[in-house]
């Protein structure tokens, strides 16, 4: 009870998780999670052994159906999962870990240190992002699941860097900023004291959006064959699908079932994010 | 105007610049020393390494100092000379790619303008009416969330296959000549519909999110709480909101543009549509480096071309851009 008390006090936390869609995606989102988890464990499989018959779609023996070589497509699906979760972690990490530092920077900095950094900004927000990470991945003669991250995570970052910035732009300006610094401050502690204390709430959905840009940049690779150069990625699941024609051969669980589940991740990902916005900005609370 | 336009073209230029840097660069530096081994994978053919290495040493200029091979490389560039397509041998990869990007231009361009104006229009209609936007909303949210690709196999699936209306692969049937007859126009018109249809459905999905949150977001505001206490029709105040919200969108559009051609390289892989972004996963899969390259020059530059044309949307429709271009002029 106390604790509820605790939630209560705080505005912002308690607008957050009582808002239904925030709600709707951190259920939806824990339980893709447990999958990727519980999955590996219960699974009777592994995703490289012939588990059955090919040909075979969804039953009681194999969940999501098997391959034409007769692997189970829900053992590859939940090891696939727990790679792209984990380098949607990793890469979404160091891209707002990069977005939110030159993001500070730029806005709190301004002059011809903004134009410069905007101006590299923008400069990777026009490329295609794919095209770059094919081209590099293309020429990389091993691919982890550590250095795939961050290698997307060095080319997503550019949207967190425009929106911190603005948000910096307009809070270096406020009555407790003045005050640090003139109380002398460092400004690395002006920085991340004042400046980016004060939108971490903000951070945390930039966070959620990169993880998510993350995952589809990086599945996007795994499809065309430039995954992790070992183990399975839910990419190369449907990659392999469409290569074996499946859909004409009437296998849709092989191609449709994984994606299906890439999908509702990022519906639940997208739901907490819009429901936090929600939570946060007032004006779009009630509607 | 004139200023906007200049940073505008600075930026223009510096992405083509580092693009073409990270061309010549990546080759060059990545470790493993790729060139090497692309030499080596040709160890089989007799007589064939010889050939290879020494088209590589002449079309890579690597008997020179680095200096030197950066500078030759865009000499090379601009006469218009990308290599040779290992793949195709001996078409130059300039040759492919002008018969690929019409490909790419008649599945994006439309989409995308279409998705566009269509979003918006759902997204603001869904902004208005509280019933319809409780019951649209979720599909757009899953729209919005679907990888293209997968959205492709789902397409592909359920049109091609489920109901087999469409053909699902090529740009046109395999015993067809290309040529301005009624039946070669309505086979490339079917073959060309599902790719156009992925990329438009995916697009949809966002713009409508985010149409109808800045209709939300300008109900609230105060002109529109003032027009309605004058007794404004609610259309009024609808068109006003709309015309308000449509600003960001244009920027979202600007921004979106690198997201949207990447998913076109997808798209094209499953339906096999011969784009850009089909020979560029084909170049990958065959070990065509000086295709690879060419491509993703070839993309880049079409994402330059595509961000110009949003610009000058943008300066015709922001009416503090129109204004001060013609206090300008």
């Amino acid at each position: 009870m106390s604790f509820w008390n605790k939630i209560k006090k705080n505005e912002n936390i308690y607008y957050a998780v009582t808002n239904t869609k925030v709600q709707i995606g951190v259920v939806l989102f824990l339980l893709i999670l447990l999958l990727s988890i519980i999955g590996p464990m219960i699974t009777r499989y592994s995703y490289t052994e012939f588990a059955g018959p090919g040909y075979e779609p969804p039953s009681s023996d194999y969940w999501f159906g098997t391959t034409i070589q007769g692997r189970d497509v829900f053992t590859q699906t939940v090891f696939g999962l727990r790679s792209t979760i984990l380098v949607g972690f990793i890469g979404g990490l160091i891209a707002s870990i990069i977005g939110v530092i030159i993001g500070l920077i730029a806005g709190y900095k301004g002059g011809w240190l903004d134009e410069l950094l905007m101006m590299l900004t923008n400069v990777v927000l026009t490329f295609p992002t794919l095209a770059v990470l094919i081209i590099v991945a293309a020429y990389l003669p091993y691919r982890g699941i550590v250095n795939m991250a961050v290698l997307v995570g060095l080319t997503v970052w550019p949207w967190t860097a425009r929106a911190v910035r603005s948000q910096t732009m307009s809070l270096k300006n406020s009555r407790f900023v003045d005050l640090s610094r003139i109380s002398s401050n460092h400004i690395i502690r002006i920085l991340f004291e004042d400046i980016a204390a004060n939108m971490f709430s903000y951070i945390f959905m930039v966070f959620i959006l990169q993880f998510l840009g993350t995952i589809l940049a990086t599945v996007g690779l795994e499809f065309i064959g430039l995954g992790p150069t070992r183990g399975i990625s839910l990419g190369l699941i449907m990659q392999q699908a469409v290569n074996w024609n499946a859909l004409e051969l009437g296998m849709w669980w092989w191609g449709i079932i994984p994606g299906l589940i890439l999908t509702i991740m990022i519906v639940s990902l997208y739901f907490i994010n819009t429901g936090l916005d929600e939570a946060f900005n007032p004006k779009l609370r009630e509607f | 105007m004139g200023k906007y336009f200049a940073k505008k073209l600075v930026i223009y230029l510096a992405t083509f610049f580092v693009a073409v840097t990270i061309n010549w660069a990546v080759p060059r530096f990545m470790p493993g020393d790729p060139i090497l081994s692309m030499i080596a994978q040709f160890q089989g053919l007799e007589g064939g390494q010889q050939i290879i290495q020494e088209r590589f040493i002449e079309n890579f200029g690597l008997d020179q100092s680095l200096i030197i091979q950066y500078f030759e490389f865009w000499r090379s560039l601009f006469r218009g000379d990308l290599g040779i397509s290992l793949m195709i041998y001996p078409r130059p990869v300039f040759d492919i790619i002008k018969s690929s990007i019409i490909y790419d231009i008649i599945i994006v361009f439309p989409a995308v303008s279409l998705s566009w104006i269509v979003g918006n229009k759902a997204g603001a209609y869904s902004g208005f009416n509280k019933k319809a936007d409780s019951f649209v909303m979720p599909f757009f949210y899953f729209l919005a969330s679907s990888p293209y690709f997968w959205f492709a196999i789902v397409v592909v699936y359920v049109f091609g296959f489920r109901f087999g209306v469409f053909p699902t692969s090529h740009a046109y049937g395999t015993g067809m000549t290309p040529g301005f007859t009624l039946p070669f126009i309505i086979n490339f018109i079917r073959h060309w519909f599902l790719p156009f249809f992925t990329m438009f459905l995916v697009g949809l999905g966002g713009w409508a999110i985010g149409m109808r949150n800045m209709i939300i977001y300008e109900k609230k505001a105060n002109y529109s709480e003032y027009m309605k206490a004058l007794g404004a029709k609610d259309k009024l105040v609808r068109r006003y909101a709309f015309r308000n919200g449509v600003l960001p969108q244009v920027t979202g559009l600007a921004i979106q543009l690198g997201t949207i051609i990447s998913g076109a390289i997808l798209v094209q892989m499953v339906f096999s549509y011969p784009g850009l972004g089909y020979r560029m996963v084909q170049a990958v899969q065959t070990q065509d480096f000086f295709l690879l390259q060419g491509c993703f020059l070839a993309l880049i530059t079409m994402a330059l071309a595509a961000n110009f044309i949003v610009d000058i949307v943008y300066m015709i429709i922001d009416p503090s851009i129109r204004a001060s271009y013609e206090e300008e002029g």
